[in-house]
């Protein structure tokens, strides 16, 4: 009996993915270039069919937006801090797969808790001891916000996803309740009296906020990578059981983690309300609690790289705003306009990690031998 | 690790690099007055929309281009604001316009420091005891408007009632325990700029049909097509018939439209903008601002090197206000009524806040009220100081003025923005 022809069905999909291994710095390179430069060819045509813009000068807007004036890039520089922090904040918990979803309301606790000491601490103590109090209560409003879910979850091992996500409701809430009582007949708490502003370093009154965010970005990767914690935590995020076999005390991991998590996170209320906004409101955070989220994934929780995530995307929002506000254009063509951008950008990731084997080039290989 | 940071960065730099060499093809090169807008919504809401269009008019009657001027849209009463004046400064503006209360607090803060530009916070109330003199305020008399939209409701009311849609037996709904007749009012806020409004509406309408009370529904929102809605539905639902508005949307039209045509009886009067695209027979009309006047003025002071006042409000006199066309549902001779009404605003023989032609009885919360034995207003003492209502302490100390004059309470003239804040009888907040 011979062995019956084999015919290709091509039930076999027209192509499948595979992992790369080691990719050059070279390759990288040359492949991100290719996708900016890609996006911005895909970005021109659209420019031009849908806005009849000029599509240079789009780009130039855009770049503008964050460049154009010291002070444009000093603002560039205070949003990426204010995301990059809750994305470091978040870091921790998403390495100990952990799905803190939760960090927008654990901001505005702290933000809140801030607000709080500068209304009515302001000018009854001095300076140094309000800040001390604006410290320590964002840190612990924070925290407790954070802990709350971690607690429940160690213990009774519920869903942390949707507590943590309803933690954010409860804190808007919180938040709405008190602001509508403190603003009286204005429209908003308005601009809090000047005591707990931050001091005004070189001009800019956030400059301590880059300084806290950079070094707290540098201690949380050293935290996740070169100490006991971290590797805990790591431990913890792979699976619980060889942490367990390994004698790793889960529960305690776990609500450590999550009091650093959320600890950090009230700190980012702390340096947003006294360090940049001033004001307190439900939109205090600016749903950079989830955008952060983002931002901690794209890095996959390496805080250094979560900086240029942040840069990014700051930067493509703020180049959205400022075209649309230039050009008259409807917010959405803008969100396109940087949507395309980043959508390159990203996909040029996931082609530097996989590689698309094609059925002809398959079939190739399997006769022709290993693929180099 | 480090390769893929670096790798990253190198391609950043070249998207940056790539930028830079199309970033000097801009550049804005007019000379003479720049002039930066901060808009609170776009031209898809009305109230901002009759800002761009008064600053756009004001500008092409002066011979200002339109690369002149930068518009800053959608910008929250936030910190936001102070991001986009300064920015606005940055780009070498000599002029900062903000179109909404909210703004004012992020507005002097940037006019503190920036004092050699001028900063205007439309409807702003603290300019001119902030100490602040490159903080400028604006606003009109659209209390004036509002009260001849009133009467335009009043109308309606008066030939509803005359023709038996409304009735204590036909809409018993429509009248409280008292044999009022129920009307409803859509506000943003609690404080005066509202509460000035809604009571000029009020009056203006009781003029006509003596026998109303009103319910007043807060959104807490200036813009929030929703909300507005369903304070709209909540009044109708409970009776009311004709909804007047201090808020942005067309949502409180737009659901008297849909009620009305469910069998409900609801008219509405709109503010800002002509409702009748959204509400073609439950609109009656609106009452806008038009706000060219004062820009002209506005930026010819700003061309001449010439100081602004800290408050400048413009009424029926001056070209401030107006209602906008009557609707088709409005009542034989509204046109005629309204002519006679505006007319006698302008002549002065007609005051608004006339004192006998309402009574206060509650405690007030927000001025020193004294009143006469039948319960009209003899002396209110309002204090003009900007306060942190959080820990009851005043920002910005004002003086405590006597706006009772010659049996009239004096809006609008101590400073733009409105400051008459009685809460008069026959209003009931929700």
């Amino acid at each position: 009996m011979t062995a019956p022809e084999v015919r290709k069905t091509h039930a076999e999909p027209l192509f499948r993915i595979a992992r790369r291994n080691a990719v050059s710095v070279k390759t990288k390179i040359v492949t991100r270039a290719a996708a900016i430069l890609l996006a911005l060819v895909i970005d021109a045509f659209f420019i031009v069919l849908v806005t009849k813009l000029n599509p240079f000068a789009v780009y130039a807007r855009i770049f503008a937006a964050s460049f154009s004036a010291p002070m444009l890039f000093m603002q560039l520089l205070r949003d990426l801090t204010s995301l990059l922090c809750i994305g470091v904040a978040l870091a921790p918990a998403f390495r100990m797969r952990f799905w803190n979803i939760g960090a927008e309301g654990q901001v505005l606790m702290g933000g809140f808790a801030t607000a709080m000491c500068m209304i009515f601490l302001g000018d009854r103590i001095p300076t140094s001891a309000l800040f001390l109090v604006m410290i320590v209560t964002s840190i612990l409003a924070g925290a407790v916000w954070g802990f709350i879910p971690a607690f429940f979850k160690a213990n009774w091992n519920t869903n942390e996803t949707l507590f943590t996500l309803m933690m954010n409701y409860v804190a808007i809430q919180i938040v709405a309740y008190a602001v509508n009582i403190m603003r009286g007949e204005r429209a908003s708490v308005g601009s809090i009296n000047k005591a707990g502003w931050f001091p005004n370093i070189f001009g800019y009154n956030f400059t301590l906020n880059i300084f806290i965010v950079a070094a707290l970005t540098v201690a949380m990767y050293i935290y996740l990578k070169y100490t006991k914690h971290g590797y805990e935590i790591a431990v913890v995020g792979e699976s619980e059981r060889t942490a367990k076999y390994a004698g790793i005390n889960v529960k305690k991991v776990t609500i450590r983690t999550m009091l650093i998590s959320g600890a950090l996170c009230g700190l980012c209320g702390l340096i947003l309300v006294a360090g940049d906004k001033h004001t307190i409101a439900t939109n205090t955070a600016g749903g950079n609690g989830f955008t952060a989220i983002i931002v901690a994934w794209l890095a996959k929780f390496n805080t250094i790289y979560m900086t240029l995530i942040s840069f990014l995307l700051v930067f493509l929002e703020k180049g959205a705003r400022e075209i649309a506000s230039t050009y008259g254009l409807n917010e959405y063509i803008a969100g396109i306009i940087s949507g395309i951008i980043l959508f390159f950008i990203l996909g040029s990731e996931f082609f530097l990690q996989y590689r698309l084997i094609f059925r002809h080039r398959a079939e190739h290989a399997e006769k022709g031998g290993a693929d180099k | 690790m480090f390769k893929k940071i670096a790798s990253l960065a190198i391609a950043v730099l070249m998207l940056l690099t790539a930028l830079t060499v199309f970033a000097s093809c801009s550049g804005d090169g007019a000379a003479g007055i720049k002039i930066g807008c901060i808009m609170v919504g776009d031209e898809t809401e009305g109230y901002t929309l009759a800002h761009m269009n008064g600053i756009k008019e004001a500008a092409k009657a002066l011979g200002i281009s339109e690369s002149q001027i930068i518009w800053k849209y959608k910008i929250e009463e936030n910190s936001d604001c102070y991001d986009a004046a300064t920015e606005l400064v940055g780009r070498g503006c000599q002029l900062i316009i903000s179109n909404s209360y909210g703004h004012q607090d992020f507005m002097v803060q940037a006019a503190k420091e920036n004092p050699n530009v001028t900063f205007v916070s439309m409807t702003g109330d603290f300019a001119s005891i902030s100490g602040v003199s490159n903080l400028k305020n604006g606003f009109t008399k659209v209390f004036e408007s509002r009260y001849v939209s009133g009467v335009v409701g009043g109308l309606k009311l008066k030939e509803l009632i005359e023709n038996g849609t409304v009735s204590p037996s036909a809409t018993p709904n429509a009248y409280d325990a008292d044999g009022n007749v129920k009307i409803g009012y859509v506000g943003a806020f609690n404080y005066a700029e509202v509460v000035s409004g809604y009571t000029a509406f009020f009056l203006g309408l009781r003029s006509i049909v003596p026998n109303v009370t009103m319910e007043v529904n807060y959104t807490s929102s200036w813009f929030d097509i929703a909300k507005e809605a369903a304070a709209a539905e909540a009044l109708v639902a409970n009776g009311c018939v004709i909804i007047g508005q201090h808020a942005d949307s067309t949502g409180a039209p737009s659901a008297c439209e849909r009620m009305l045509g469910e069998g409900k009886v609801c008219y509405s009067v709109g503010y800002n903008v002509d409702m009748l695209e959204a509400a073609p027979t439950a609109a009656l009309t609106s009452p806008t601002n038009t706000w060219s006047e004062f820009y002209k003025e506005l930026f010819q002071n700003v061309m001449d090197g010439k100081d602004q006042p800290y408050d400048v409000a413009k009424g029926y006199n001056e070209n401030g206000v107006a209602i906008t066309k009557l609707g088709p549902s409005c009542a034989a001779g509204t046109a005629e009524k309204v002519a006679e009404v505006e007319a006698a605003l302008k002549a002065g023989t007609l005051h608004v806040f006339d004192t006998s032609t309402f009574t206060v009885t509650q405690p007030q919360n927000t001025c020193e009220v004294t009143t006469d034995a039948a319960g009209h207003l003899t002396s209110c003492k309002v204090n003009m100081s900007y306060m942190d209502w959080s820990t009851m302490t005043p920002i910005y100390e004002g003086e405590t003025v006597e706006c009772i004059k010659d049996g009239y309470f004096d809006e609008s003239t101590v400073r733009s923005a409105p400051y008459f804040s009685v809460r008069i009888d026959g209003i009931i907040e929700k």
